[in-house]
């Protein structure tokens, strides 16, 4: 019984204690549909209480690293032993110690970049548009309100039943996000 | 909220005012952006700032012209302003980004506050720090071929160089600086553009907050990710500002080539940007009435971080000249006797003056308490920290090996207007960034909010 462009059904909270609850008794309803928190800090635990997605941005981290390291040093022996071979001194070709500096500052790079890159693109950002946006009372999620978000799952979206659920938990106010 | 010295030296005084609450916070920090109270000290400032900008671009273009030769440098001297600068401006960026690394790292609250504007600091003394060694080049419009790119020469960069190793140092802290000072301001562009009254207003900000929304799962990653930036920032401090050492441990002029450097530098890096923290944070605090964030405690713990990592500067300088006599090389110990007696003393005296004689009135509780005292001396120890850099680069230049190859340095009227030019750039920019950012990161504020509230509840909860 899904009302024709709804999005979902957006509560209105005044603390973040009450979020916490609020998230946790959605759960207990089996299957209600896709639960989201708004919040305008981070709230330990709240990320975990809702279903677990993946966090890439370590692995990312990670990657990054690597590529950035191994590729500049790569570069650098590529460089420096086939490429452009230079005898100073009767130095070796493959001087190694000396090529760590640059490698370990791409290193940071590209850690840096793959980090930041993962935790948009993980996040579904730049997204500049967002159905959220035209609830007017949304703007305070950035302040001092929390908001907890019912979401239809597949199309089967009971959204009586989940406003009647939304009521249970005396939010300061339940909005329609249109999309 | 008049704390006692005793209060504020044992760290029991909050970091917030019991009253504060998320909205508060928000409308306080967020009005300074957006409704911008009037005053006539910014537009003194920035009209100020941009003539001594105008002057440093007119200064490039004249380079561009003429040369390096409009510097004073001249062989031995061939390194003398535009590379004191450098490394003065890159060092300042370096403690902006520690206080706000490290101290995330171990978890310090006090730092939520200071955070901000340390990390634009960062950004703007590294930007500015940047124009001069590729000025120095001679040639500035090739300084991409320090860049391994494929071209047409067939030539690669020289990677066993330590001017090569700064570059890439160079590059990798100003984009990882910005990257973090950026990732640590998308929240915060959300909450301007939730707030903004006018719609054009509304719609910048929103584009520079990329949509965000405050999800809790986004919150998770994006909490991982600054902790994980932290992280990487404060190795690549240390990382960085040793690069700019090995520039001179590197090569073989007595003074400059040593293993001391790298830690010497870092410490001195240190020691100057909690300088310019300080510096900036005094006046700002005052003229932008943000006396409930940044209180007396965070300028005393800034204060007494400012005093330890000077005593590690000072103790570097015993070790240098310690180890200039132990080792009883004679060029050694005649740079070190220059330094100290020779036409550049001066310099010297005034480096141990306010690096090391000024600061020991910061032990005082009662000196740290005076806004004043603590502005004056930290506007010392940058002064005393650009004399250092001038007195390592020019005394050891001045007179190496070779009597037949001493000369002196005279800076030029254009020496010291790159000097002037670049603080007026770095101020166009801090300005701007007073008035176009929050300057306090309202995000890291309300989790100290969030704690403040939680605190009380639970203290009311279990009565003692």
């Amino acid at each position: 019984m899904s009302a024709p462009g709804l999005y979902g059904l957006l509560a209105e909270f005044e603390s973040a204690e009450r979020l916490v609850d609020a998230v946790a008794r959605a759960y207990l309803e089996p299957h209600l549909a896709v639960v989201e928190a708004y919040s305008p800090f981070p709230i330990e635990g709240l990320a975990e209480a809702l279903s677990p997605r993946a966090n890439r941005v370590p692995l990312a981290v990670l990657l990054g690293a690597v590529a950035g390291g191994l590729g500049t040093y790569a570069l650098e022996w590529y460089s420096a032993v086939f490429d452009y071979p230079l005898n100073i001194g009767g130095r070796p070709f493959a001087s190694w110690p000396a090529f760590l500096p640059p490698a370990i500052e791409m290193t940071v790079l590209g850690a840096a970049l793959a980090g930041v890159i993962a935790m948009l693109i993980g996040n579904g950002l730049p997204r500049l548009h967002h159905p959220l946006f035209g609830v007017p009372a949304f703007e305070r999620a950035s302040n001092d309100r929390f908001f907890l978000l019912l979401r239809p799952q597949r199309g089967d979206f009971d959204a009586h039943r989940a406003r009647s659920f939304l009521e249970t938990l005396a939010p300061l106010a339940i909005s329609e996000v249109r999309t | 909220m008049a704390a006692s010295t005793q209060e504020i030296e044992a760290g029991t005084t909050p970091l917030l005012a019991a009253g504060e609450t998320h909205g508060s916070l928000t409308a306080c920090i967020s009005a300074l952006t957006l409704q911008r109270p009037a005053g006539r000290i910014w537009p003194a400032a920035f009209t100020l700032a941009v003539l001594l900008a105008l002057l440093l671009i007119g200064g490039i273009g004249w380079l561009l012209v003429r040369g390096v030769g409009i510097w004073g440098l001249d062989i031995p001297v061939a390194w003398g302003f535009a590379i004191a600068n450098y490394v003065w401006w890159i060092a300042i960026g370096m403690g902006g980004t520690f206080i706000s690394a490290a101290l995330y790292l171990v978890r310090k609250d006090w730092r939520s506050s200071l955070s901000r504007y340390a990390e634009a600091m960062t950004v703007f003394a590294v930007s500015v720090s940047g124009i001069f060694p590729i000025l120095h080049l001679g040639r500035p419009w090739f300084f991409y071929w320090l860049f391994p790119y494929p071209n047409i020469m067939s030539a690669w960069p020289q990677w066993r160089s330590s001017l090569e190793w700064d570059f890439f140092a160079i590059l990798a802290y100003l984009i990882v600086s910005i990257l973090y000072w950026y990732v640590g301001l998308i929240p915060d562009f959300a909450t301007l553009r939730d707030r903004a009254a006018r719609s054009a207003v509304a719609r910048v900000y929103g584009f520079l907050a990329l949509g965000w929304r405050g999800e809790a799962r986004h919150w998770q990653r994006y909490e991982t990710l600054s902790l994980l930036l932290a992280g990487l920032a404060v190795p690549l401090v240390f990382s960085v500002h040793s690069m700019v050492a090995l520039d001179f441990s590197e090569g073989l002029l007595p003074g400059w080539h040593s293993t001391i450097f790298p830690p010497f530098f870092v410490a001195g890096a240190l020691f100057s940007g909690f300088a310019m923290v300080l510096a900036l944070g005094i006046p700002m605090r005052r003229w932008l009435g943000l006396e409930a964030y940044i209180t007396e405690r965070h300028l005393s713990n800034m204060a007494k971080m400012m005093l330890a990592v000077g005593l590690v500067v000072d103790y570097s300088y015993v070790a240098e000249i310690f180890t200039a006599f132990y080792s009883m090389d004679r060029y050694e110990v005649a740079v070190t006797l220059n330094r100290m007696f020779g036409a550049y003393a001066w310099v010297f005296w005034g480096t141990i003056l306010f690096n090391v004689v000024l600061i020991q009135l910061l032990w005082s509780a009662r000196v740290r308490a005076s806004h004043t005292t603590v502005f004056l001396i930290s506007l010392g120890v940058l002064i005393g920290m650009w004399l250092e850099r001038f007195m390592l680069i020019v005394t050891s230049l001045y007179r190496d090996f070779m009597p037949s190859s001493w000369g002196m340095f005279y800076p030029t009227f254009w020496d010291l207007a790159f000097l002037a030019g670049s603080v007026g750039v770095f101020f166009v920019l801090f300005l701007l960034f007073v008035r176009l950012v929050p300057v306090v990161s309202m995000s890291e504020m309300r989790k100290l909010v969030h704690k403040g509230a939680r605190a009380a509840v639970g203290a009311v909860e279990t009565p003692p």
